[in-house]
């Protein structure tokens, strides 16, 4: 078996598909983030390297994998015009690891080649943390391991390396879990983030016109998910509020800066509890339920009743908030307040202000001016579609007076500004309207295409309330949800447009899980471990105990693993243990037998000093013989002889007995 | 053969002495581990992907550096394992001339339900030598340049193993008390006059007449009695064969130092070495005369090997 080698560090042929295809597994998710020309030339690095392993033809000389170096390294220094930087960083990464495949000379350069995958594999979750993220890295994990595995053994076939590279990787979970859970956790950043890990996801309007939410309500991704204390209240009071639009430039609703002065909230139904997990949008607005009763240290609520975090959302975040579904707000209203929201941009929309301002003169009431509007909405020719026709220069007055067809915000922009012309204060109001509840964890789960932009209006004595004229067009918006509004035949969010029971049922339990794995798994973080550790009993300032577990915890899981692979199992040989028992029954007979006499020589002896035993003991060495010295038997027959070995040892100890 | 400074600490820190011509088994006091560069190198990786996953918060790549760093600390557990229990015993070793190799026999044993993979045995200072496998027992031979004739042993060998991953190196000195007798080297030059039948030197060159047919060759066969196109039928790794050729009676010879041609002590050796064993080919008696001693004419294997034991031996007196 042994044979002399030629160098001991020469890279195996037969290693190499080994490593192309651990280092394809951990490239291959990078192919859609990276620019095209690069995901291409890696493509073509490949398939190189690939015919050039199955010719067994010569690598490419130095000199031309520099070039390719330089190629790749200028072409990048000007698709991201740096560099220095995370994603830059990764395309030089990628490319090095990939011209790497034609450079596998020694076991050495073979070993820096799986290093380096190792370390793309952490870069992939820039871009997700999914769950189907999480198991292509563990596949590409293992396939790395059976590579690092064949590199040091030629003498295992694909499948026993396979299973010894999973049995390599399964052993340490153990540990790496005690790590994950107890290794103290430092919240980031440590030196600060780039610009480009900020990349805007959430599409919430922070201002509001005709088309801006359009192509939003397109994605069905989840913006948050809320779970209630008690049982969740009807869709239909669900207005998650984000940005309050005060000022209208042209046909645009903007913001003001925000106000410190809080709102004059009077609570008219109790507060209801809920937590509420949202995902990384880069902005501040926490979404809250209409009115905040209870929101965290970390929150501020604005003068028009938004909650805006301090920090601007990078990570999923928790919170724990209250609202009071029924109350009053600003009763009160300052008269600067007022004036602010009946201002109107001069010269644009004229049709719209005139019809306003019509109304003023003709109704007597501003409760009666609100009427009048949703009642308009309700009768003309008006309708709801995700696909309305473009729009002139005074686009607010194209949809009231020529197209007539429009979404909800171009229902809550044009509603808006009708009752700021008619002496009403009005604004808008930017969020997320209804959500779906999860039958499988009881969440509720509020997508994208759930965005929605409503009205408020001022009304003496009532203060602000809440007016959604989407509800006067199209109420199944507000009742059912935005697949039940849109006519037949509208384009639909893909995960939204599900309507046969089955699939609605296997994505709920999709989103199920996905919302488990963020909540237990992805929500792991230093204030998580703080609570962990808590409810263990040790102080998050206790760090002697915290690291007493952490050492304790590790030493035991290594020593027992330790002792599992070293721990030498004796060999089972039924035929042996019978003997040595045949052996202990002699010696209590005063027939003393060294450990390694002869059978025929013993049996000689107990003739000799215990002749009783002598009959009884002739057997078992018979049998002991034939099994052990006797032509290979098949297992049956061998567990055969071996119980009758047994029989006749018991019959010597009879024998000893009586 | 001259060792370093840091050789020889070396040697003095890690056990030197002998370990006995029994078996060896590998225990845990026999056993070094260390990282390998590629181990740092991962290790290095790993520091700064946890500065990476702190710095992005990410969550999915706390969990892969905690996995794979408990996968470095696993593979340092197997790859003790890997060397761990292994029990060695050297075999006996055929000898060989100057200028080949000693192949010394080892028998490897396998812990119960153990096996043991990727071994790498190193003399010391030396290179690789031979990789091994061994799941239950196997025998392998460690091939040793013989350079000087008498006994040689067997160097102190180094057994390594990277086995798993190849971040760490486990690794264990072995000193088995095995030496093997090393001939000197024939020197081909042509057999003294022989003896007549009574003692008395005869002329002619019987035996080179008629072809009695081939037998191996032997290195101090002289390439002219080479059968090449008979040897080039022969199917793998044989030896060349040697036409012999018989005729008349077989003479009898006495190989004796002073008829050496005038120079060193190991040049005479070898010119006796090659003469007995030409000698012996031609199946001649033959007598083996050296300043400490005198072998009486013989024939015949056992004969031979005393001569050549003689020779190797030199300047002890023949047994």
């Amino acid at each position: 078996m042994s044979r002399p080698l030629a160098a001991p560090a020469a890279l195996e042929h037969a290693a190499l598909p080994w490593l192309q295809a651990a280092t394809v597994a951990s490239l291959l998710p990078h192919a859609g983030q990276l620019p095209l020309w690069l995901s291409l030339g890696c493509a073509a690095v490949l398939a190189w390297s690939l015919t050039q392993a199955l010719r067994l033809g010569r690598l490419p000389p130095r000199w031309l994998l520099l070039l390719l170096v330089g190629i790749g390294a200028t072409g990048i220094a000007i698709e991201y015009r740096s560099l220095f930087g995370r994603d830059p960083g990764i395309a030089i990464l990628v490319a090095m690891a990939t011209l790497k495949l034609l450079e596998l000379r020694s076991r050495r350069d073979a070993m820096v080649l799986l290093t380096l995958c190792c370390f793309l594999l952490l870069t992939h979750f820039f871009h997700s943390q999914s769950i189907p993220t999480a198991a292509w890295l563990l596949a590409a994990l293992w396939l790395i391991i059976a590579a690092l595995l064949r590199l040091q053994t030629s003498i295992l076939a694909p499948r026993p390396l396979l299973r010894e590279a999973a049995r390599l990787g399964l052993q340490a979970i153990p540990l790496g879990l005690l790590l994950f859970i107890l290794f103290p956790r430092i919240s980031g950043p440590l030196w600060g983030l780039p610009q480009d890990a900020q990349r805007a996801r959430s599409g919430l309007a922070e201002q509001v016109e005709p088309g801006s939410i359009a192509d939003l309500a397109l994605s069905g991704e989840i913006a948050f998910r809320v779970r209630f204390d008690q049982a969740p209240p009807h869709r239909r009071l669900l207005y998650w509020r984000g940005p309050v639009l005060e000022q209208l430039q042209g046909n645009a609703w903007r913001p003001l800066p925000t106000r410190r002065e809080p709102p004059r909230i009077e609570a008219i139904s109790p507060a209801l509890g809920y937590e509420s997990t949202l995902e990384p949008s880069r902005q501040h607005w926490l979404l809250a339920l209409d009115a905040p009763g209870a929101w965290p240290v970390a929150a501020e609520l604005t003068a028009n009743l938004s909650l805006r975090s301090r920090e601007p959302l990078h990570e999923r975040q928790r919170v724990r908030l209250a609202a009071h579904l029924d109350y009053r707000y600003n009763r009160d209203a300052t008269p600067t307040e007022l004036q602010r929201n009946l201002r109107l941009p001069g010269g644009s929309n004229p049709r719209s202000q005139a019809l306003g301002r019509q109304w003023q003169e003709d109704i007597a009431t501003p409760r009666e001016r609100v009427a009048q509007a949703l009642q308009l909405f309700a009768q003309a020719p008006f309708s709801y579609t995700l696909q309305p026709p473009p729009l002139g220069q005074n686009a607010i007055d194209d949809f009231l007076f020529t197209t007539r067809r429009g979404f909800c915000e171009h229902y809550a922009a044009a509603f808006a500004l009708l009752m700021r012309a008619a002496g009403v204060p009005a604004r808008v109001v930017s969020g997320y309207q209804g959500g779906e509840l999860n039958p499988i964890d009881g969440y509720l789960e509020v997508r994208q295409s759930d965005a929605h932009a409503w009205a408020e209006v001022w009304l003496a004595g009532e203060g602000w309330r809440r007016v959604d004229p989407t509800a006067a067009i199209a109420p199944e918006r507000i009742e059912l949800g935005l697949v039940a509004a849109l006519p037949v035949g509208e384009p639909l969010p893909l995960l939204t447009a599900l309507r046969a029971d089955w699939l609605l049922a296997l994505r709920h339990r999709w989103d199920a899980a996905n919302n488990a794995w963020n909540q237990h798994f992805l929500g792991y973080n230093a204030e998580r471990q703080r609570q962990w550790l808590a409810a263990l009993g040790v102080a998050a300032d206790d760090w002697q105990r915290w690291a007493l577990l952490l050492a304790g915890g590790g030493g035991l899981l290594l020593a027992g693993l330790a002792a599992r692979l070293l721990w030498q199992r004796p060999r089972r040989d039924p035929l042996r243990r019978e003997w040595e028992r045949a052996l202990r029954i002699l010696a209590r007979h005063q027939v003393n037998c060294p450990p390694g006499a002869a059978p025929l020589a013993l049996l000689a002896r107990v003739d000799e000093l215990a002749p009783a035993l002598a009959p009884a003991f002739a057997r078992v060495v018979e049998i002991y013989l034939a099994a052990r010295y006797g032509p290979p038997a098949p297992p049956p027959v061998a567990e055969a002889a071996a119980r009758e070995l047994r029989a006749a040892v018991a019959q010597l100890a009879k024998g000893n007995r009586f | 053969m001259g060792l370093s400074t840091v050789d020889r600490v070396k040697t003095a820190f890690f056990r030197r002495h002998r370990d006995g011509s029994g078996s060896i088994r590998l225990d845990r006091r026999r056993i070094y581990i260390l990282p390998t560069g590629a181990g740092l190198l991962y290790a290095l990786t790993l520091f700064t992907m946890l500065l990476g996953a702190i710095n992005y918060s990410l969550t999915l790549g706390h969990l892969l550096v905690f996995l794979l760093a408990a996968l470095g600390l696993n593979a340092m557990l197997h790859t003790f394992r890997n060397l761990y229990g292994l029990s060695l015993t050297p075999g006996p070793c055929t000898p060989v001339f100057v200028g080949e190799s000693v192949h010394f026999p080892l028998r490897l044993m396998a812990a119960p339900g153990l096996a043991h993979r990727a071994l790498e045995f190193l003399p010391a200072g030396g290179s690789l030598v031979c990789h091994a496998q061994c799941s239950d027992s196997d025998w392998i031979t460690l091939p040793v340049p013989a350079s000087r004739r008498g006994w040689l042993s067997l160097p102190r060998i180094k057994l390594a193993s990277r086995y798993p991953l190849g971040l760490f190196v486990a690794w264990s000195w072995l000193q088995p008390e095995v030496q093997a007798l090393v001939y000197p080297a024939p020197a081909t030059t042509p057999l003294p006059s022989p003896l007549a039948a009574g003692g008395e030197l005869a002329s002619g060159r019987e035996g080179d007449e008629d072809f009695a047919g081939f037998r191996a060759r032997q290195p101090a066969d002289s390439p002219r009695h080479v059968a090449w196109k008979a040897s080039s039928r022969q199917a793998g790794e044989q030896p060349l064969l040697i036409k012999q050729f018989a005729g008349g009676s077989r003479p009898e010879y006495r190989l004796d130092w002073h008829d050496c041609m005038p120079g060193d002590v190991e040049a005479r050796l070898s010119q006796l070495c090659g003469w007995v064993l030409a000698a012996e080919a031609a199946g001649s008696r033959y007598s083996l005369s050296l300043p400490g001693g005198e072998i009486t004419g013989g024939h015949g294997p056992a004969h031979c090997q005393r001569c050549l034991e003689a020779l190797a031996l030199f300047p002890a007196a023949p047994a």
